[in-house]
């Protein structure tokens, strides 16, 4: 499939058209997404008239910058009459009356959202196995996991369905299955891109991103849909940054810091990628120091009571009086009950309970008000190491697409592959996975960079140079 | 009422107040009243998935004028999510401010010339509205329940007041006194019977001296006369059961005003867990000191300093006066007070038909111009008026507007002029001579027979003070 920069510069160059390239990829939805199970929905008849509408503004001379590009959405993105689900039977049936800021950006920068993708129910998980409407399959290999939570996303493009996607990531939903799939996944800067519109999981931790398969497609996504918005009192207050036009800036002089605390416990062969692509970095110019961030090893403890603590918040509105699933009851506690044992899967219940508890009173200065104070911490060794370094490297998941069920009986363990992802979130910076190397079965592994608030242009150059160094100039 | 066996009543309450902003405190909704159900709603209000809120500048500087009115100190402040079940509750949490208020460590002072401290007014969001039908007419157990939406998310900010006061007038009061001061910083309408102002009331009992015993929280008094009378049963509850050797339990009651008694909602076990945390979804709010200048700056005077000066014109005031100039202040009349005394009338003649009369018909009082009440005034203290007379004119100003001279003339009352006073006075000296004779030697007590006599007479329509000159002149 082409790449999101080349159809639009076709589809504004009119060699092509928005309805052409919009063809082509639901020929690619129609042939795979059955086996891949990218897709929950495909908007037809909406992507028909979103193309349409391109053609005819480029043809009234409008310069688009994703003209007719193909776009697949998370399904935790609200769009205008089209179903929104969550993956969650509690929302089966919901269509939202108004559109993410994301959607819309995109949409007017002439981008054509084809459907909605897979994802774990409420974005809670990282394989896609917890979405109450079945798993996406790994286009790379049908028997393993695409990674999640933002899976769909990542095997819509994967898959060459789309060019590019957006997904969202409060742990590590779009770098893991980036990783997991071979893509580029950005998790920008908190605040950086509006969440108005993306039905929260973890409001303080969320951040919408895209997928892509190249870092300049990556860098193109981000520019259209980052910048504040009004609608989002966390918008940082700045417009998007310009970080097309850095992507080949390269890494000369740059300081980067290989971080323990960040490839360690992962499997060999993804150990020896990051080293791999270390060399690869100090080959292109930049200085490379080694550094320890033990607080980095509280990360996933502190996440797993900050991000179910707010979610069990943001999930009671799934309540069955105003919208979505709604079962019966005698009287309204009961119906209460009856809706949200019916629509919410294990996974989810089980961290709405965990989040209830760490904020209940008598816990919750030991669970949650402590999980504060080491995100606190972590955002102070963050800085630190800033001082030093202008960006650090490390694995993005520790090992490569892992098989369907490996992971689903121990949640502990499912837990722990968003173990290098997870910091990032908890301090609100920057970071992106790029693929670098392959491992067992040919797999794709992915390398991690990471960077202080608004740093996304440094680190989408870092991305290019390892893109180039891994064969893909 | 006084309390038996030497009991003190500990009182405090928690005033929530919807605040008079255009739209809601975080979506572009219009803020009103008596809409059609569910006509104002947004993604916002209705908590739908995904929205998010921005918070309105106006109920910020609303909030800030009534921290200034109550000597609050203004600081950076913070949200926090309180959470619960309801389904008036479209996020099933409340928005509201927590450990940090954006206004703390105020006080009041009352026109009794007592002060209570206010701890805190800060930011809440209201909820939508539930009617329960058929059935038992509460949540559970009714037949089904209906929400109206337009009430969620109208900024709200909630007044607590320290455990000061002491009287259920005291409690009337002080929030009496709160609600002119939220309607001269225009920050709400004041409208109890709309819901627009709300009261909680914090009632313990204690011996003098004594530590503060239980408290019981009394929900959702919405008047003034239910405060008062709700704070005065609990206190003698409260009281019964110590003197019978129970204890109180802490709860929250509610107050039913036909049975005229409180009866418990639910016990401090039966108390929820709200799991309060900070609200992710919102920043710090820190208003600049600037910012903070302006809302002061814009503030018009409160109550207690119009009181003050409408006292100055009065001298020195007695009680009732006083509480008549609480009454022309607490209905904003300052301004025929203030007219009439700059046109050299008396200021006690002006509070007392401002406070008795405009009182009385107070939702007519935008027929009445301030230049046809100072004509009243004047024509009542030149005597060209009787008092009574006076009373009818404002009466038929306020029923129907028109000019007080062409009014008093279409009444018939001007035909009591001096030299028709004088022949009456004149007619009632001749037909008792001794008692005439007994005032002339000092006896002032009797000018009440002649005025009496006259008023007689005249059915009512003589002015006292002029028969009075009358009499002098003929002595």
């Amino acid at each position: 499939m082409k790449h999101a920069i080349d159809i639009a510069a076709a589809v504004s160059a009119k060699e092509s058209s928005a309805v052409a390239e919009l063809a082509t990829s639901m020929a690619a939805i129609a042939q795979k997404n059955e086996a891949i199970h990218a897709f929950l929905y495909v908007d037809t008849d909406g992507a028909n008239g979103f193309a349409a509408a391109v053609d005819q503004r480029v043809a009234q001379g409008e310069k688009l910058p994703l003209a007719g590009v193909p776009v697949a959405i998370k399904d935790n993105l609200c769009q205008t009459g089209v179903p929104t689900t969550c993956s969650s039977k509690i929302l089966a049936d919901w269509r939202p009356p108004y559109t993410a800021t994301v959607v819309e950006r995109l949409i007017a920068a002439g981008a054509v959202p084809v459907g909605k993708t897979n994802l774990d129910e409420f974005a809670m998980g990282s394989s896609t196995e917890t979405s109450a409407f079945g798993p996406t399959k790994n286009p790379l290999d049908l028997s393993r996991v695409p990674g999640g939570s933002s899976g769909g996303s990542a095997a819509a493009v994967a898959g060459d369905m789309t060019p590019i996607s957006l997904g969202s990531d409060t742990g590590g939903s779009i770098r893991q299955p980036a990783a997991l799939c071979g893509l580029v996944g950005i998790k920008p800067t908190y605040g950086l891109v509006s969440r108005y519109g993306l039905i929260a999981f973890a409001s303080s931790l969320d951040q919408v991103g895209p997928f892509a398969k190249t870092v300049t497609d990556a860098a193109l996504v981000l520019e259209v849909i980052a910048g504040h918005d009004p609608m989002d009192s966390t918008s940082l207050p700045e417009p998007a940054p310009s970080l097309v036009a850095h992507v080949n800036d390269g890494v000369a002089g740059k300081r980067i810091a290989l971080v323990k605390e960040l490839y360690e416990g992962a499997d060999e062969e993804v150990v020896a990628a990051v080293k791999k692509a270390v060399a690869a970095l100090e080959a292109a110019g930049a200085t490379i120091i080694e550094l320890s961030i033990p607080e980095l090893r509280l990360g996933l403890s502190a996440y797993y009571l900050i991000a179910p603590a707010e979610a069990s918040s943001n999930l009671a509105r799934y309540d069955g009086v105003r919208f979505g699933l709604r079962e019966q009851g005698a009287d309204v506690s009961e119906m209460y009950e009856a809706t949200r044992t019916a629509g919410f899967g294990a996974e989810v219940k089980r961290r709405i309970m965990l989040g209830t508890y760490a904020l209940s009173a008598g816990y919750f200065d030991a669970y949650y008000g402590q999980a504060l104070k080491v995100r606190t911490q972590m955002i102070k060794a963050f800085a630190k190491a800033y001082e030093q370094a202008d960006m650090l490297i490390g694995a993005t998941t520790p090992t490569v697409a892992f098989e369907f069920g490996s992971k689903t009986s121990n949640p502990m363990a499912m837990y722990l592959s968003d173990v290098f992802t997870i910091p990032t979130n908890l301090a609100g910076d920057a970071a992106v996975s790029v693929p670098f190397g392959t491992g067992e079965n040919n797999l794709p592994i992915g390398v991690q960079l990471l960077g202080p608030g608004r740093s996304e242009a440094t680190l989408l150059a870092g991305a290019r140079v390892l893109e180039i160094a891994d064969g893909r100039p | 009422m006084t309390l038996p066996n030497g009991w003190e009543m500990v009182v405090g309450l928690e005033i929530h107040t919807e605040l008079k902003t255009a739209t809601k405190m975080f979506c572009g909704c219009a803020n009103s009243f008596g809409s059609e159900p569910n006509t104002n709603i947004c993604p916002v209000c209705l908590g739908l998935p995904g929205s998010l809120p921005v918070l309105n500048k106006m109920a910020v500087e609303l909030a800030m004028a009534i921290g200034v009115a109550l000597h609050c100190t203004i600081a950076p402040s913070t949200f926090h999510r309180k959470n619960y079940f309801y389904p008036d509750m479209p996020k099933d949490f409340q928005i509201s401010q927590y450990d940090l208020p954006i206004n703390s460590r105020g006080y009041l002072d009352l026109p009794d010339g007592s002060q209570i401290s206010v701890e805190r007014a800060h930011l809440e969001e209201d909820t939508g509205k539930s009617t329960h039908l058929g059935g038992s007419g509460r949540i559970h157990g009714a037949d089904r329940s209906v929400v109206d939406y337009n009430r969620s998310g109208v900024p709200l900010v909630e007044i607590v007041s320290g455990p000061d006061i002491r009287s259920s007038t005291q409690a009337r009061a002080y929030a009496s006194e709160v609600r002119g001061i939220l309607i001269a910083t225009g920050a709400s309408d004041g409208r109890m019977e709309e819901g627009s102002m709300r009261i909680d009331a914090n009632v313990s009992v204690r011996k003098s001296g004594q530590p503060f015993g239980t408290r019981c929280e009394i929900k959702n008094l919405n008047s003034l006369r239910s405060l008062q009378r709700a704070i005065d049963y609990e206190a003698l509850r409260q009281i019964d059961v110590l003197e019978d050797g129970g204890t109180i339990r802490q709860e929250t009651r509610h107050w039913d005003e036909n049975e005229g008694e409180t009866s418990t909602m639910r016990t401090k076990e039966e108390a929820e867990d709200y799991r309060y945390f900070r609200e992710p979804d919102l920043v710090e709010l820190s208003p600049d000191q600037a910012w903070q200048d302006r809302v002061r700056a814009a503030l018009p005077p409160m109550p207690a300093a119009r009181r003050a000066r409408l006292e100055l014109l009065l001298g020195e005031p007695t009680e009732a006066q006083r509480d008549a100039v609480g009454t022309v202040v607490e209905l904003n009349l300052d301004q025929f007070v203030i007219a009439s005394a700059e046109s050299n009338l008396d200021a006690s003649l002006a509070v007392a038909r401002a406070a008795n009369e405009i009182a009385a018909a107070i939702d007519n009082v935008e027929r009445l111009s301030v230049e046809s009440f100072v004509t009243t005034v004047s024509m009542e203290q030149s005597g060209n008026l009787s008092a009574t007379q006076a009373k009818k004119v404002l009466g038929e100003l306020l029923e129907k507007g028109g000019d007080p001279v062409a009014i008093a003339k279409a009444m018939g009352f001007e035909q009591m002029g001096a030299q028709a006073l004088g022949e009456l006075v004149a007619q009632c000296i001749a037909e008792n001579p001794s008692e005439w004779q007994r005032y002339r030697e000092g006896d002032e007590k009797l000018s009440q027979f002649f005025i009496g006599l006259v008023m007689k007479l005249t059915k009512g329509q003589a002015n006292g003070k002029a028969v009075i000159a009358e009499l002098q002149q003929r002595k």
